[in-house]
């Protein structure tokens, strides 16, 4: 059973980027099932969020809401992160939930980015600012990233390329964690696991 | 059980009437506040260190010195003593200073501050944190401890032939404490010397200090300093009381909204939840208390933070008077009856020099024995 994560900073109701992270949700899924694995999906609408993640930027730690699910994505063994794009990149929201996220919850897993925006024109913004957060947090990011623009959604000449592009990003985190040992991804690390020796700290 | 206070030294506006008191109005009230604090029975007062505005106690042996001279039982300690940017060497001579005008009544608690940029202004690297917590402590005990010390390390010119004056009293050195909220080096460099353990949870929940202590009591007794449950652990509190539960309430909401820590964050309602905070009727704030020991097991010491965010002095006496007459005394009588009889309590100078005492006698004894023939 995999366990998938999407987070989702879509913040109208409906979301066309909650939306975009279902759709890709579902393509990872029919892939990995395909493949005679299953998969449990998980969503998560930072907009419910919303108030706990600041509190949390102040505080210094998660309300009980919050902490559930940063417990849930550092147990998930996929995360699918979707965000709208803001002033040529990723919303303040998106970036704040992951500025509290647990330290190293992302290290060696495996993840899907994606964006929703008004215009085709910002489609790089995947690139140039949502991989790069994703990379620092050493996460491994799948090739295809999947931009939306308001005209991917539905054109009079019917055309599937945003479909197309969704599977094909699918069919990668899938492939991804298929072929990750469960135990690649290592998550946070327990400060008391290996504590140090207090003669090695004294340097005797 | 020893119940007392720890102070900032905040110098923070009064959100109600927007008044700064200035810096002299602050030290005066600290020394009122610590005075107040032996006049309701509480046993601490500890006082912060701190080097930046808008923080006043930048020099603790001088305030605890003065406020030695107007007391007679409060015990005197920190909250924390920079073990990283002070010249250990000073730290023991000017402790030993105020153990001989104090009579005893004086105890430290180490920490590594809570600002990067103290550490250049004393020219050290904050990267060398922990390193410089280690290695000036073992410094620190060597020069309390030994009448003559030789000493070579990495961040201090080397001494030889030094002695560090005046001698402790009575040739014991102050109890130590350690506090940290994050790090596991420093709950093991408690353990490893059998010193005490301080958590200032207040900020944060429970949970994450559950596994410090924890962590601190395993390492307690692997160093053979005794049991787990005899490990010295202290902790912090933060309350505001009034008789009827609702008067607290109203009247601390704006001292917390605008608080310096937590302010235009969570609601007062949510962080009282999530955290140690308490503000309530004198009854409300000893069955949270009471909740500590609980999570954390018997512990040695209790220190209430009372005089930040803006609180007036005159509502901080006021506070005093609530804790000191209607809380603590429950508290006391609750926690000691259930605390083991195997269970210490917080080393004071009276009891580490009966302990030399019997030491030494009994060193004596043996040594008597060793010659009847």
């Amino acid at each position: 059973m995999t366990r998938l994560m999407v987070v989702s900073a879509g913040l109208s109701q409906p979301s066309s980027t909650r939306l975009l992270g279902e759709r890709l949700a579902d393509a990872t899924r029919s892939s990995i099932e395909a493949g005679g694995g299953t998969v449990a999906v998980e969503v998560v609408d930072l907009r419910d969020l919303a108030h706990d993640v600041v509190n949390n930027v102040l505080t210094g730690f998660p309300a009980p809401a919050l902490a559930r699910v940063l417990e849930q994505i550092a147990a998930a063994q996929a995360l699918i992160a979707v965000t709208p794009i803001f002033n040529a990149s990723y919303s303040g929201l998106f970036k704040s939930f992951f500025d509290v996220l647990t330290p190293d919850s992302l290290r060696g897993k495996p993840v899907l980015i994606g964006a929703t925006g008004g215009s085709q024109r910002h489609s790089l913004a995947l690139e140039h600012a949502v991989r790069p957060l994703f990379s620092y947090l050493r996460a491994v990011v799948v090739p295809t990233s999947v931009y939306a623009a308001s005209s991917d959604w539905g054109t009079a000449d019917g055309s599937s390329a945003l479909a197309e592009r969704i599977d094909r990003a699918g069919a990668e985190l899938a492939d991804l964690v298929t072929r990750m040992a469960p135990t690649a991804a290592t998550g946070p690390v327990d400060p008391f696991a290996n504590p140090p020796s207090f003669l090695d700290l004294l340097g005797r | 059980m020893q119940f007392g206070i720890f102070t900032v030294g905040d110098v923070t506006a009064d959100p109600t009437t927007g008044r700064t008191p200035t810096e002299h109005e602050r030290i005066m009230a600290m020394v009122a506040i610590a005075q107040k604090a032996e006049e309701v029975g509480l046993d601490v007062f500890a006082t912060g260190e701190h080097h930046n505005p808008p923080f006043v106690p930048s020099s603790p042996t001088t305030m605890l010195g003065f406020i030695a001279a107007r007391t007679s039982t409060l015990l005197l300690s920190t909250a924390t003593t920079l073990i990283t940017t002070n010249d250990p060497v000073k730290i023991a001579e000017d402790y030993a200073m105020l153990q001989h005008l104090a009579e005893g009544r004086v105890d430290l608690m180490m920490g590594r501050g809570n600002t990067g940029p103290v550490y250049p202004w004393f020219g050290q690297d904050i990267r060398q944190g922990i390193n410089l917590a280690v290695e000036n402590y073992a410094l620190l005990r060597r020069l309390w401890r030994e009448e003559v010390v030789d000493w070579e390390g990495q961040f201090r010119t080397p001494l030889q032939g030094f002695t560090s004056t005046p001698r402790p009293l009575d040739d014991v050195p102050p109890f130590v404490w350690h506090g940290s909220i994050r790090s596991p080096e420093i709950a093991e460099q408690a353990a490893y010397y059998g010193d005490g353990f301080f958590a200032n949870h207040i900020f944060w929940p429970k949970e994450h200090f559950m596994r410090l202590i924890e962590f601190y009591r395993e390492r307690f007794a692997h160093y053979g300093h005794g049991t787990a449950e005899q490990a010295i652990v202290g902790l912090g509190g933060q309350v505001f009381i009034r008789k009827n539960s609702q008067d607290a309430v109203r009247e601390f909401r704006p001292y917390f909204d605008n608080a310096p820590v937590y302010g235009h964050g969570p609601s007062l309602e949510d962080f009282t939840d999530q955290t140690p905070l308490s503000v309530g009727s004198p009854q409300e704030i000893i069955d949270k208390t009471l909740t500590f020991r609980q999570h954390f097991g018997d512990y040695q010491r209790q220190l209430f933070l009372m005089d930040h965010a803006g609180l007036p002095l005159k509502t901080v006496l006021e506070q005093l008077d609530l804790l000191g007459e209607e809380v603590v005394p429950v508290l006391r009588r609750e926690l000691e009856a259930m605390r083991p009889a195997s269970v210490p309590a917080a080393p004071t100078h009276a009891s580490l020099l009966a302990a030399k005492i019997a030491a030494e006698r009994s060193a004596g004894s043996a040594d008597a024995e060793t010659l009847v023939p």
